[in-house]
């Protein structure tokens, strides 16, 4: 941080600016003159806490694609797919036990022992065949699409939000004034809030895990120089299959939680597969951070953008990839070489 | 990434006359010729379009993947959204029943400029991609691909939104109504067999051949004074052109176009032609789309001929799909390569086991 403060002063200036005037948008009461400039100031701030808690989501599918791509080199484009898997099976389980904890648990773990299938029985065999690698997983997620559409239809589905979860929460943000004086207080749903607490807590252990514990350390060395540390003697393959099976169990943990503030239909696995690529385009290959950052850019520039340009949302979020590419196309966070 | 080695006949021969080139086609060559020419006498008009103008269509578009793909090392899911853009930008430029949106430009201003703007497109998104390799070319195609396509769906001023557009009818020029199936087949005929010699020739020009360098050794192509990223450049235009002609084919043929032309979907679906087709020559594009669109058309009739679900069809491709990318990366091209070594080198066994009498296999 300071690091970063001291090699790029003038960009930790603007950041630094910005994120003041944010906190001052969302503390301030709006004078009317800025409600004429920005609009409704609810509608503001739903849009910004819309697009954090989508953000949320989407670093928890990212982190797991971008995981496996920065150990392995192993470009898993059936990662959609084991999101959708993972929510379907969390809505079955979910409406079998009652129980979303449950539902979770049994979804990370069965989309995770999916994953180290996918490990030992494809992936072993094309070590650094990217392209093949590549293939063979656009082919897989055809043929998961398509058991799923078999499964569970073309149907909607919405993983219930237990009891405990369910219900607006009132945050301490004023969004107007009555006329009499009064501050009207913020409400949001409390599933979302848990969400992002829930992201951010997983990012901050994975970021603990990755950087001081043993096993994190191997992960990080295999990263920067694969063949120097099966050399060293550790079981590299050991580590490949424990990390492939996290990132996978994550994108199931994911379809959950996607599925209990959005929907589980035909066509996510796309979606988020898309979502997650330009998060990780933005963020950088293989960086946990840059996956955090990328999350938030794409979930704030989605929700704004519908909000405030409805039809050209996308091409927002297309053309901060853009900017992106032009001027680091290695990625905001990933390091330079 | 081993798409294809580089063909140790593509090397520049020296002039030679008609009849040298005549001969060296081989028969298969000509068979194909012949058989593609008279198809209109043998076959009925469902056949014709339906099946084999459709698939030279897709070829086409497969074909301009497989050009980058296989000669350039570059994999790019852009192509089948330039097709698309070049089709909407026929609709938009030219006649359509959406008559508030469309120029009513005459077909041979909208074709060309909708050829031309489609290609500066694809040059684009090149420019914009050739910067990265391998993996994060295909990631960053594809999200340029969903964007056109999220584009198309959510806007309604230029692209008319879900809907699209239809009433797209081919011209009616040299007094031949192209729409008509017998003109129709042979238009894409000419196209595709155009596309296809153009592509078999610069792979053996001095660009194709500097192309092909860039993709096995791009730092030694950079050492010897060649400039990379402009070659890949240019194989994004060259193949653009290609992918922007096949679109307005398309367009033509389907009578409409609409965001699930150049969905996520058959972006895909042109990866999977190409690679089922081969990645190593130009024909290949052309045997995968023949292959997805026959699949396509009569996988059901099968399936439930079979007592299976129809419409297990998609299951079906992807099953097909995994199987060839796991075992022959060289597509259907490379499985008929290896049987007619096996053959050839079986038939050299028994023919020396006979000189010699015998003995074990």
């Amino acid at each position: 941080m300071s690091d970063f403060i001291a090699r790029r002063p003038v960009w930790s200036l603007i950041i630094i600016f910005a994120v003041a005037i944010l906190f001052w948008l969302v503390f301030a009461i709006w004078t009317p003159g800025m409600e004429a400039a920005f609009g409704r100031k609810r509608v503001f701030l739903s849009a910004l806490f819309n697009g954090i808690t989508l953000g949320a989501l989407y670093f928890l599918v990212a982190s797991g694609f971008t995981l496996i791509f920065g150990l392995m080199r192993n470009v898993n484009l059936a990662h959609g797919s084991l999101y959708l898997f993972g929510g379907y099976l969390g809505y079955s389980v979910g409406e079998l036990t009652g129980s979303w904890l449950v539902a979770l648990l049994v979804s990370f773990l069965v989309v995770a022992i999916v994953g180290i299938l996918m490990q030992v029985l494809l992936f072993r065999w094309m070590e650094g065949q990217d392209l093949r690698q590549t293939l063979v997983t656009i082919g897989l997620s055809i043929i998961f699409a398509d058991l799923l559409l078999w499964n569970y239809g073309g149907d909607t589905f919405q993983v219930t939000t237990p009891d405990w979860l369910s219900g607006p929460v009132t945050l301490p943000f004023a969004v107007a004034l009555r006329s009499n004086g009064e501050a009207v207080m913020m409400t949001y749903p409390l599933v979302r809030i848990a969400i992002l607490v829930g992201a951010i807590v997983l990012g901050v252990l994975m970021w603990l895990a990755l950087n001081r514990t043993r096993v994190g350390m191997l992960v990080r060395a295999g990263v920067d120089d694969r063949d120097m540390l099966s050399a060293t003697g550790v079981r590299v393959q050991l580590i490949f299959v424990m990390v492939f099976a996290f990132g996978a169990g994550l994108a199931g943990l994911a379809g959950v939680i996607g599925g209990t503030f959005q929907s589980l239909q035909p066509g996510e696995d796309t979606r988020i597969l898309l979502s997650s690529l330009v998060v990780v385009i933005v963020g950088g290959m293989g960086s946990i951070p840059g996956a955090a950052i990328g999350a938030l850019i794409v979930g704030l520039a989605e929700q704004f953008g519908s909000v405030y340009m409805p039809t050209y949302a996308v091409m927002l979020t297309f053309i901060i990839m853009v900017a992106v590419l032009a001027v680091r196309p290695e990625g905001l966070a990933a390091r330079r070489g | 990434m081993a798409i294809a080695d580089l063909n140790l006949e593509q090397r520049a021969r020296p002039r030679e006359s008609f009849g040298d080139w005549v001969g060296r086609r081989g028969t298969a060559f000509w068979i194909v010729a012949g058989l593609l020419l008279l198809m209109p006498a043998i076959a009925s008009s469902f056949w014709l379009i339906q099946i084999v103008a459709y698939a030279m269509i897709l070829g086409m578009i497969a074909l301009s993947l497989m050009f980058l793909a296989g000669y350039g090392g570059i994999v790019s899911l852009v192509q089948m959204t330039v097709a698309g853009f070049a089709g909407y930008l026929v609709a938009i430029l030219g006649d359509s029943a959406i008559s508030q949106i469309s120029l009513h430009w005459p077909w041979w201003l909208a074709a060309p400029v909708a050829i031309l703007v489609a290609t500066l497109f694809g040059t684009l998104s090149g420019a914009l991609s050739v910067r990265t390799e391998g993996i994060y070319t295909i990631m960053i195609t594809l999200a340029i691909a969903s964007a056109f396509y999220y584009l198309t769906l959510q806007n309604y001023t230029i692209f008319n939104g879900f809907s699209g557009f239809n009433g797209i009818l081919p011209p009616t020029f040299l007094g031949v109504e192209w729409g008509q199936s017998l003109p129709f087949y042979y238009l894409t005929l000419a196209c595709a067999a155009l596309a296809y010699g153009v592509v078999v020739y610069v792979s053996r020009a001095p660009f194709g051949l500097a192309l092909q360098g860039t993709r096995d050794n791009p730092r030694r192509m950079a050492a010897l004074g060649f400039d990379v990223v402009a070659h890949r450049i240019l194989a994004y235009t060259f193949a653009s052109l290609i992918a922007a002609c096949a679109g307005v084919l398309l367009v033509w043929y389907q009578r409409q176009i609409s965001p699930g032309t150049a969905g996520v979907g058959p972006v895909v679906d042109m990866l999977i032609i190409a690679v089922v087709g081969g990645l190593s020559r130009p024909i290949g594009p052309f045997i995968g789309a023949l292959v997805y669109v026959l699949l396509r058309t009569f996988a059901l009739d099968v399936l439930e001929g079979v007592g299976l679900d129809g419409r297990r069809y998609q299951l079906l491709i992807g099953l097909g799909f995994l199987v060839i990318v796991l075992f022959s990366p060289d597509g259907l091209i490379g499985i008929w390569q290896r049987l007619r070594e096996r053959y050839r080198r079986s038939g050299d066994a028994r023919n020396t086991q006979m000189g010699s009498g015998g003995g074990s296999p």
